[in-house]
């Protein structure tokens, strides 16, 4: 049985509920799997080894306990995966800047991608049940296949922000249009303007979901093939 | 070379409706299947592109037959139809929407449904994906360009525009028609068409274009299974008028060879890019 680790570092605990928003899925996923830690869901104290650690939640620079779970999450996971905005770009917590009671020095929050070395990385604010079931189904299955948009992006992504779409596709002569970016946001920060994305960056929450979903990024081979 | 990509049947057809058959492009298929769709509770909205203002096209959520008959017709321009595709189902609450789009907007599609990051419980209500061939498209000022400089009409007068046997149509609300040599009309092609190497939507459920069949009629592909059951029931219940496709010079051959030159000529743009270093999707 593989075994999955949940971890939840500065988050909302959204991503969390997003996983267990696939109703009669999760019990599919819950049967598939053995959930060895979750706070908000089981007892478990220790975050044991796991070959799945899920980590929600930016890592809090400031916080030497934050700091000790990133490195312990990555020693003890075969695959460690950045679930959700936070860890993997930042998301909201880019805007974090300190001065709050009752921590007024917990200032600086950075995505554990650019903590410590994360396998995979999901972007979105949740990302949506569907993509965070796609991820374990296939973690558990070894498609490699499927896994590498997120194994990519846990690279190359982890300051995602609105700006994307206009610098990687925009900019470069590649976008067609479709408007996919301006769906997949969920602050509605991108409005399609004479058939390209204006982002409103004022609204933008640096998710990741935009430049993740824009087929004129990425387009893997096994979107490609009719089912 | 594959010039169609899958597919299970190929039809030349149209719709059965004569009213109808005057409103839409070529064979009315799109509109066609989605008034099927409505009627027949497969489908309870589709995104379509709407006329806006001087001919410009407008991504709509269409839940009525009245909607998606006002939304037949080629518009020549860029129309981000993903961009309302979360909200029919969110705002809209459709539970079986059907999705037109060109070649590129039935890609963006199918990543969306296979990497659903930002798209929640959006996977099971895809009901139908509908693509319209394509070679290329303009951004809408270089249609109006086209429409306005080259054939002398006003983008309030249009009535219809049309691409075919080598020009570019424009039809006007009083019964005119002007035309260009398309040649006159790549200055203003949307430049990020020139990395495309699908020509008739070698991804969707059903594809259709003008090319490969008479004025009038339509081509149409079902490739999935799901496409084939549907396109059935449509020609079943009398929604479509059908004949075989014509394999000959004017048909399916004709057909593959602008899919042929499309394909070679944007892979070459392709690997130009990559050559001098510009990026291109991977
Ligand atoms: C830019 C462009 C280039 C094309 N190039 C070719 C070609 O080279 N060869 C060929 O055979 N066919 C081409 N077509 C397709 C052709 O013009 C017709 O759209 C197709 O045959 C469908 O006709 P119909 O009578 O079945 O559709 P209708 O029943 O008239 O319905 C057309 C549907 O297409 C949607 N639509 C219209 N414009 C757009 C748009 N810009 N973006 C997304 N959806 C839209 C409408 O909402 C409507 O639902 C092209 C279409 C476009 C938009
Ligand atoms: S998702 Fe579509 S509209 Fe948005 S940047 Fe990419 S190609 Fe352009």
């Amino acid at each position: 049985m593989v075994t999955v680790a949940h971890v939840q570092l500065s988050s909302c605990c959204g991503c969390l509920v997003s996983l267990t928003d696939t109703y009669e899925k999760l019990l599919d996923v819950l049967g598939a799997i053995d959930l060895v830690y979750s706070q908000t869901i089981a007892d478990a104290r220790e975050i044991p080894e796991a070959d799945i650690i899920l980590v929600e939640g930016s890592v809090c620079l400031d916080d030497h306990h934050a700091m000790e779970i990133a490195q312990d999450v990555r020693k003890k996971a075969k695959i460690l995966v950045a679930l959700g905005a936070c860890a993997a770009t930042g998301g909201i917590t880019r805007f974090c800047r300190g001065g709050q009671m009752s921590k007024p020095i917990h200032s600086s929050f950075s995505p554990i991608t650019e903590v410590v070395k994360c396998d995979l990385a999901i972007p979105g604010c949740p990302p949506s049940p569907e993509i965070i079931v796609g991820l374990i189904t296939a973690a558990i299955e070894g498609d490699m296949e499927y896994l590498a948009p997120f194994s990519e992006f846990a690279k190359n992504n982890t300051e995602a922000c609105g700006c994307d779409v206009i610098e990687k596709v925009v900019n470069k002569s590649l976008c067609m249009g479709c408007g996919c970016c301006a769906a997949s946001c969920p602050t509605r920060a991108i409005e399609m303007v004479e058939g390209r994305p204006l982002i409103l960056n004022e609204v933008c929450i640096k998710c990741g979901c935009c430049g993740f979903q824009c087929p004129r990024i990425e387009l893997p081979k096994n979107v490609m093939v009719l089912e | 070379m594959d010039a169609f990509g899958n597919y299970k049947s190929v039809i030349s057809a149209r719709i059965a409706d004569k009213a109808v058959l005057k409103k839409v492009q070529d064979g009315g298929i799109v509109t066609a299947a989605f008034v099927y769709g409505l009627e027949n509770n497969l489908l309870d909205g589709a995104v379509v592109a709407s006329v806006g203002e001087e001919f410009r096209a407008v991504p709509k959520v269409a839940t009525t037959v009245e909607e998606i008959l006002e939304a037949a017709g080629t518009k020549y321009t860029t129309c981000p139809n993903l961009s309302v595709l979360k909200q029919a189902i969110r705002e809209y609450g459709c539970e079986k929407v059907g999705v037109v789009g060109t070649p590129c907007q039935i890609i963006a599609t199918r990543k969306s449904l296979k990497y659903p990051v930002g798209f929640r419980h959006m996977n099971d209500k895809i009901a139908l994906t509908v693509g319209i061939f394509c070679m290329e498209n303009f951004p809408y000022n270089g249609m109006k360009t086209i429409v306005e400089e080259h054939c002398g009409v006003k983008m309030d007068d249009v009535a219809k525009l049309d691409i075919g046997k080598g020009k570019f149509w424009t039809y006007t609300k009083w019964g005119e028609t002007k035309s260009i040599k398309l040649a006159d009309t790549h200055p203003y092609e949307q430049i990020a068409c020139h990395v495309c190497t699908d020509y008739t939507a070698e991804l969707a459920d059903i594809s259709t274009g003008s090319v490969g069949s008479p004025d009038g009629w339509s081509t149409v592909f079902a490739r999935t299974e799901k496409g084939e059951e549907f396109l059935n029931g449509m020609v079943e219940s009398g929604y479509l008028e059908t004949k075989p496709v014509n394999e000959g010079k004017f048909g399916l051959e004709l057909l593959a060879k602008l899919a042929n030159i499309k394909k070679s000529k944007n892979q070459k743009e392709i690997d130009h890019r990559k050559e001098i270093g510009l990026p291109v999707p991977y």
